[in-house]
């Protein structure tokens, strides 16, 4: 990149509208795109839930709002009539439904967002570079990532539906098409090939991260003054770049075996089922931490700065973020305690498992210190960052059960892992409006209202609490997930009743999101406009404007001092800078952090 | 000092395994214990964090001429925080391990008093007995569609063998599940305490007809259960395939045989040495 190019970029700059918004080589607008896209995504996915929730509280009862199609419409031959006649969802879309429901909330929604939206536009800002070390690479993670959501879209309107073999579409359900009990196969191969090429989208996206990050900081930015939010987004960007080869890989022999005769997976052929859950979950345990590792970062920055604290144990929060990124390598097997493999792997397992949840532990524990003397202002991100704590702690904790191997047996594949899923990766949505809200000012140049984020904030976590605990019960009662009809089977009958609650509760929980969609759209046109550091923070991002130019900074900034410095007595405010050069500070741009 | 804890926690009515199934097999009662024991443990971690945190919320509320500490952490605490949880996770993991072995290591298995194949295929259970002789494949074997009979009190020894997709064999009073994966035969036990009818679901997700594939385990007295297999297999000498009682079909019409890789001889099933869980190279 050219270093001169850039720096004249900064100030009065006009583009086309189309080079602006659409094919920008600028870190910010990418990560914005990321942004929409994800949250575009996020709408499909909860109406997906809401279907599912439909089912289970009401089974094989007519959807809301279908009293409005004609006869002739359920006679006809639209897509609609055809996967839900007269409104009922069918078993074949059931499966769909939650698999897709899995498929997108993950790759489409919280990777996008966190990864490809929050990780583009705050690495460069945050660490003092001007954009990215590959802008055009930049792009061409964004634009390789719309194919595989469009791809992941279309292949809904496919004869058969789209794919229905769960998120994790073991084999050989999903590796022999005839055993999915349905017409048309394109299903699992779109599902695979769209999968496929966002795998490629997240490759460069996380080359672009390592570089930036390595290579590209300002002056004074040690690695241990970096953010935990960059910090963060650096070890992610890492995890990917070794995990995605390997579900790329497993994705491209399912294709094989579903399209061109091979038996990777298929016992028929000599090929091992359990292959597929290997190479899946030795992806997928790390991808768990792609996913909840940034917003343990975002949590970070959001609970220093309002409580006006330096975050507790700086280092020992990079090092257990490490020590999480390595051990994830080493856990998958606890999700294959009862599929057949070894048990005396599953000795094994549950002992690394153990492990991986100490990390987890001292990071709570360092959150609860930074409290501890603090000075708390009770912003919107400061309770959607608090809300992530107590969900995580929850989610956290119900996860020791399933580690633990003979526990395992009874909740294995039982509303209660649906709810520790729910508690961590549902969790993570709170550590992304926590960022939202944080960096609305920075990202977009107004405020968002903060009566309407403090209500967004109280009924989302009123009716998540509400939905996702009782699922807990249901598990220790044995209700199996993924099932279609849970009246079918005569111990769950007297569950009906919950399921019934929890569908109402779910309901509540989407509808309360029009609080963040009026907020945020509102916001965006009308907001008051936003100063430079309307939260009185220390990094970096908060010296540039609000929105900031093309190539970030106005001037250069050079790095002093950490990211907390809140509270310090070597100033009269309460917060100082990472680039304020002090005169009576011993710390030089090599000093001390 | 566990049943005092689980009292007090009725009491409280913070007992969540309230909800649990009742406990039919010998070894539900140990996997319940350890549930309970991670119960326990886990909900003293959730209220202290719930607590220090409200505290914190309420104390430390931005006050005017108030200053936050300025603290970067404390390395005793650090320190803390970071042995006690692994001690007690390794607790955890030592504790879970002795259950877990009982359960599941083929080589702890005890020595079965009834021998069952269990053939899972899309959406159904079938429940093959060897008959007198004792040894599948042969004349005198029975298939039961949906339909598992044991007696009370012994331990019954199962076979689990797939056919297409990936089952699950689930039996939640017993706390029984194992995976079943097709051309693989994976052993597993149990050893019912209760005699009753209890419903056997499939628990992995099996394709479009999986919710509603079940099965039914009855578990008999030891008298019913001598009269039930007298009722099935006469003991008058029998030349041919035996009689259709009309609970189930023979086996060799709906089995298939000679595609199947496996030994099945009913040696086979004995701890140890069992065909089980190749690990994936």
């Amino acid at each position: 990149m050219s270093e001169s190019s850039v720096a004249t970029h900064a100030g009065h700059h006009r583009e086309g509208f189309v080079k602006h918004y659409f094919f920008s080589l600028d870190h910010k607008m990418i990560g914005r795109q990321f942004l929409f896209t994800g949250l575009f995504m996020l709408v499909i996915g909860g109406l997906l839930a809401m279907m599912v929730r439909w089912q289970l509280g009401y089974p094989e009862e007519p959807l809301p709002f279908m009293g409005g199609f004609s006869e002739d419409f359920w006679d006809g031959e639209s897509w609609w009539a055809q996967t839900a006649p007269f409104g009922i969802v069918t078993s074949e879309f059931y499966n769909t439904l939650f698999t897709m429901h899995a498929t997108i909330m993950i790759f489409f929604v919280v990777m996008p967002i966190m990864v490809g939206g929050f990780g583009n536009f705050l690495i460069p800002i945050c660490i003092g570079a001007k954009d990215m070390a590959f802008p055009v690479l930049n792009m061409l993670s964004y634009w390789t990532f719309v194919p595989g959501v469009l791809l992941m879209l279309l292949s809904f309107f496919v004869p058969g539906g789209a794919a229905g073999g769960g998120w994790t579409n073991y084999a050989p359900l999903a590796a022999v098409p005839d055993y999915a009990g349905v017409e048309g196969h394109w299903g699992v191969t779109l599902w695979c090939i769209s999968l496929f090429i966002i795998g490629f989208s997240s490759l460069m996206g996380s080359i672009n991260y390592i570089t930036t990050i390595i290579n590209m900081r300002a002056p004074g930015m040690t690695l241990f003054r970096m953010p935990l939010t960059v910090w963060s987004l650096f070890i992610v960007a890492i995890l990917l770049l070794l995990a995605l080869p390997v579900l790329t890989s497993a994705l491209a022999m399912m294709v094989f075996d579903r399209m061109f005769g091979t038996h990777f997976f298929i016992p028929d052929g000599g090929g091992e089922p359990l292959l597929w859950q290997h190479l899946f979950w030795f992806f997928g345990h790390p991808e768990v931490y792609i996913l909840v590792l940034p917003a343990m970062g975002v949590t970070s920055d959001v609970l220093a700065v309002f409580a006006r604290k330096p975050i507790f144990g700086y280092r020992a929060m990079v090092y257990s973020m490490c020590a999480i990124a390595l051990l994830s390598w080493v856990v998958w097997g606890h999700h294959m305690f009862q599929s057949g493999m070894d048990p005396v792997l599953g000795t094994a397992f549950t002992l690394t498992t153990m492990l991986i949840a100490v990390p987890s532990a001292i990071k709570t524990f360092n959150w609860l210190g930074t409290l501890w003397g603090s000075s708390i202002r009770f912003t919107t991100p400061m309770w959607f960052a608090l809300g992530f704590v107590s969900l995580f702690t929850i989610g956290g904790l119900s996860g020791i059960f399933m580690a633990s191997t003979p526990v395992d047996i009874f909740i294995h594949d039982t509303y209660y892992i649906v709810a520790h899923i729910h508690y961590v990766v549902a969790g993570i949505i709170f550590g992304i409006f926590a960022g939202l809200y944080f960096w609305f000012p920075k990202m977009f140049g107004r405020m968002m209202s903060e009566t309407l984020g403090k209500l967004h904030f109280l009924f989302t976590f009123v009716f998540f609490n509400l939905t996702f605990f009782p699922m807990h019960f249901l598990g220790v009662g044995g209700h199996m997930r993924r099932i279609y009809n849970p009246t079918q089977y005569e111990f769950l009958q007297p569950w009906q009743e919950m399921n019934t609650f929890i569908t109402m509760m779910a309901l509540c929980l989407g509808a309360s999101q029009i609080f963040f969609v009026i907020n945020f759209i509102g916001s965006l046109f009308w907001g008051r406009r936003a100063e430079d550091n309307p939260w009185e923070a220390n990094t970096l991002e908060w010296d540039a404007p609000s929105p900031p130019p093309h190539g970030n900074f106005l001037e250069d900034p050079v790095v002093y001092r950490g990211a907390y410095e809140y509270s310090s007595p070597e100033v009269e405010e309460d917060w100082l800078p990472q680039s304020v050069y002090l005169e009576t500070a011993v710390a030089g741009p090599e000093g001390h952090d | 000092m566990l049943e005092q804890l689980i009292d007090l926690m009725n009491r409280l009515n913070v007992n969540m395994l309230n909800w649990l199934p009742e406990a039919a097999s010998t070894y539900a009662q140990a996997i319940d214990e350890v549930f309970y024991i991670i119960y326990i443990i886990t909900g003293l971690a959730f209220l202290l964090v719930t607590v220090l945190m409200f505290w914190f919320l309420l104390q430390f509320k931005a006050r005017p001429g108030r200053r936050a500490r300025y603290s970067h952490g404390n390395v005793a605490l650090e320190l803390i925080w970071t042995i006690v949880p692994t001690l007690v996770f390794l607790g955890i993991f030592f504790y879970s391990q002795s259950t877990w072995s009982i359960i599941k290591y083929p080589s702890e298995f005890p020595e079965s008093d009834v021998q069952v194949r269990v053939v899972a295929k899309q959406f159904a259970w079938e429940f093959h007995y060897p008959g007198p002789d004792g040894e599948f494949d042969t004349d005198d074997d029975k298939m039961f569609d949906g339909d598992l009979y044991v007696p009370v009190n012994k331990v019954v020894g199962l076979m689990l063998r797939g056919s297409d997709v990936i089952h699950s064999f689930f039996v939640p009073e017993f706390r029984l599940k194992q995976d079943i994966l097709p051309r693989r035969d994976i052993p597993a036990w149990f050893n019912a305490t209760k005699t009753g009818r209890f419903e056997a679901p499939c628990a992995e997700l099996c394709g479009p007809g999986h919710s509603g594939m079940k099965g039914w385990v009855n578990v008999y007295d030891d008298a019913e259960y001598q009269a039930w297999v007298a009722e099935q297999w006469p003991p008058a000498p029998v030349e041919e395939a035996p009689v259709d009682t009309g609970a189930g079909k023979t086996d060799q019409e709906d089995m298939p045989q000679g595609d199947v890789p496996l030994q099945d001889d009913v040696d086979q099933m004995d701890p140890g040495d069992s065909g089980q869980a190749d690990i994936v190279e």
